[in-house]
């Protein structure tokens, strides 16, 4: 198969697993009815008003942040150059997570505006205080192997700060526990509206600079041999991750698993020439994430599963089954 | 150079003496911080009162001492020695400066485990099991990724991608068992996921001194094989290796030994990460002095962090796993700033 075959293929799934996520929950509502909700509402109609007040905004949620959350995951591979790398490595999940736990032990529970602008502000406080400490020194020379460590000690220690203040403050545990597993549900799109300008603008951002991470992608010697600014990309891709886990992480709450894995799977389906590669994580994360979310919400009524959870479940056996075709593909 | 070279007929070992040193100074430190531990609590004793239990002292100093805190104390210090060591083991088998047991999805397999039975059999049949489902839910998981990245034998970076897939799966599971059982379960649950050294005694130190001394053991003779894995397969088998057989021997003992750690004290994290890249800044030498002083850190990681935790906060007892990282962290930080001057 050709890649503009596999990039298609890609955009027809995503656009299915929009309108079944449309259809879905615990009212099924036929693809015309869902359809004509979206393009020529009819104010009257029950089942054209859910699909627009309440499974448009989160398929639309779910579609950002996954897109988001992918991207991210496939600049901090390229960056660190080690596969074990994900967004979560800058900090981002535990300084938001950290940001919230506080948040909540002091005001009590708050609007989710407000949890929303904390975890931000945490996330993106965490990842300046791992960059800094990674690149301390002029420190672009040491190689990414700073930046992992740095990252895992600073994500270690938000962790353990947000333990500490739950084990305390017990009754805060079970309000923050769900916005841990994450979830694209409930939340007013017009709230969510400035992170979704941040998450779109990070990622049409990474456009331009797709060229240089292919080069980058060899190796930083190599980029700095081309004449490419590797200190300057790689704080530019900084900001990126940031921008688009930040946003994320503030709209869904942690949804670590997406950000890890969907660069190894569109590894494995597209070339690694980072403008196409980029789309295709982009497009892979955003229906990883509404597949969860429909069959989160659909597989226990009336009670839903935490999209996060529901992500891992169906993303790790299709990751390891993408290991594995690899391997019979090549004898 | 203090190097010695030991021969005798058909054995022959080059010592390098020099990062032997920092692994005393290593020891001396984590004495300290064991007598420190041992002397401070709810109740205070003084230099005197320690030195006098040799001579058989009094009753209840005897009691809080050897019932109480030793106890708890040499189960923090094999804890975290068996996870330093395993961590250690993972990333010299997958050459990667992240992998350890929590990354790879041991550690995950224990606290689904340990978690679901918390929530679901905890009640009917007691807490006594949760040891023995973290065991078979460590080893259950280590097994799946091995068998799962197999394709005529493993490479690295196969089973760590397997290890992160299968790993994410599982705390997929922890999360959902957690978000949908009643709230006692999820208490006791995060503790359980935080590591806590509480409520000690000796016949949890003896069972997991057994394992330890079976585990370490055939890690010992093979040394060799494990300092040689971080190389490439390559050059390991020009030199002589059987490499997957050797590497599906060191992944068994060090899967074996996260789990055995893990059921005795619960999911702490950090140490198995944190621990050899602590001992690879303290001393630059390969081999098997890095093992040492990796288990050694990590010992000295828990142990000081179980200390803090259950005498700053008095009258609180808090989990000792929360503060492995607000230790190893900032100490770790610290190292790595130093090191860009």
């Amino acid at each position: 198969m050709s890649t503009r075959i596999r990039l298609f293929l890609l955009v027809a799934t995503l656009l299915i697993a929009a309108l079944s996520s449309l259809m879905v929950g615990a009212h099924w509502i036929g693809p015309a009815t869902a359809l004509k909700g979206l393009i020529a509402p009819a104010p009257e109609a029950v089942d054209q008003l859910i699909v627009r007040s309440s499974r448009l905004p989160r398929t639309v949620i779910a579609m950002v942040v996954g897109a988001s959350l992918a991207v991210a995951g496939a600049l901090m591979q390229t960056l660190t150059r080690n596969p074990l790398a994900s967004p979560g490595l800058l900090g981002i999940n535990a300084g938001a997570t950290f940001a919230v736990v506080l948040l909540v032990a002091w005001a009590g529970s708050a609007s989710l505006a407000a949890w929303s602008l904390g975890a931000f502000l945490g996330a993106a406080l965490a990842a300046m205080l791992v960059w800094w400490v990674a690149m301390r020194g002029g420190a672009s020379s040491h190689g990414p192997l700073r930046l992992v460590l740095a990252g895992a000690a600073l994500s270690a220690l938000f962790t353990a700060f947000s333990q500490a203040l739950l084990v305390i403050d017990q009754q805060g545990l079970d309000t923050v526990l769900f916005w841990l597993a994450g979830a694209v549900d409930g939340r007013a799109p017009s709230e969510l509206a400035p992170l979704m300008a941040v998450a779109l603008a990070a990622g049409l951002g990474c456009i331009p600079l797709t060229r240089a991470m292919n080069v980058l992608a060899a190796g930083e010697s190599m980029a700095r041999g081309l004449g490419i600014k590797v200190h300057r990309l790689q704080a530019l891709m900084v900001g990126l991750v940031v921008a688009l886990s930040g946003a994320s992480v503030a709209m869904a709450g942690n949804i670590t698993f997406v950000g890890l894995i969907v660069p190894h799977m569109a590894r494995r389906l597209l070339p690694a020439d980072h403008r196409i590669f980029l789309p295709g994580c982009a497009l892979l994360g955003a229906t990883l994430l509404i597949v969860a979310d429909v069959i989160g919400r659909s597989v226990a009524q009336p009670r839903e599963i935490p999209v996060g959870v529901m992500t891992a479940l169906i993303g790790a056996p299709m990751f390891i089954a993408l290991l594995n075709r690899q391997r019979s593909a090549h004898g | 150079m203090a190097e010695r070279v030991l021969r005798r007929p058909g054995f022959s070992r080059r010592l390098d003496l020099a990062p032997w040193r920092r692994v005393l100074v290593v020891v001396l430190v984590l004495l300290a911080v064991a007598a420190g531990s041992l002397a401070t609590g709810k109740v205070p004793l003084g230099r005197e009162q320690l030195l006098a239990l040799f001579e058989g002292a009094h009753t209840s100093v005897r009691i809080i001492v050897l019932e109480l805190r030793l106890p708890r104390l040499v189960l923090g210090a094999l804890v975290g020695g068996l996870l330093a060591l395993s961590g250690w083991l993972f990333q010299q088998i997958m050459r990667n400066a992240l992998a350890s047991p929590d990354i790879l999805g041991v550690t995950s397999g224990a606290s689904a485990a340990a978690v679901s039975y918390l929530a679901w059999l905890a009640v009917p049949l007691g807490a006594w099991g949760v040891p023995f489902a973290a065991m078979i839910g460590a080893v259950g998981a280590a097994g799946l990724i091995y068998a799962l990245a197999w394709s005529r034998g493993v490479t690295p970076i196969r089973l760590v991608l397997t290890g992160i897939g299968v790993s994410a799966a599982l705390g997929a599971v922890t999360t959902f068992v957690l978000a949908f059982s009643p709230l006692t379960t999820t208490l006791s649950a995060y503790v359980w996921l935080t590591g806590s050294v509480y409520g000690a005694n000796w016949h949890d130190v003896g069972t997991l001194t057994l394992w330890a001394v079976v585990l370490i053991l055939p890690l010992a003779i093979k040394m060799r094989f494990a300092v040689l894995a971080a190389l490439d397969d390559a050059l390991a088998t020009g030199l002589g290796v059987r490499v997957q057989r050797q590497r599906a021997m060191l992944l068994a003992l060090a899967a074996a030994m996260a789990g055995v750690a893990i059921a005795a004290g619960g999911a702490f994290a950090f140490v198995g990460l944190i621990a050899p890249h602590l001992a690879r800044r303290v001393s630059r030498a390969v081999g098997a002095s890095q093992a040492v002083l990796s288990v050694l850190w990590g010992a000295l990681l828990v142990v000081s962090a179980d200390w803090i935790a259950r005498t700053v906060f008095l009258p609180l007892d808090l989990p000792a796993g929360i503060f492995v990282a607000a230790l190893g962290a900032p100490f770790f930080l610290w190292l790595l700033l130093r090191e860009a001057r």
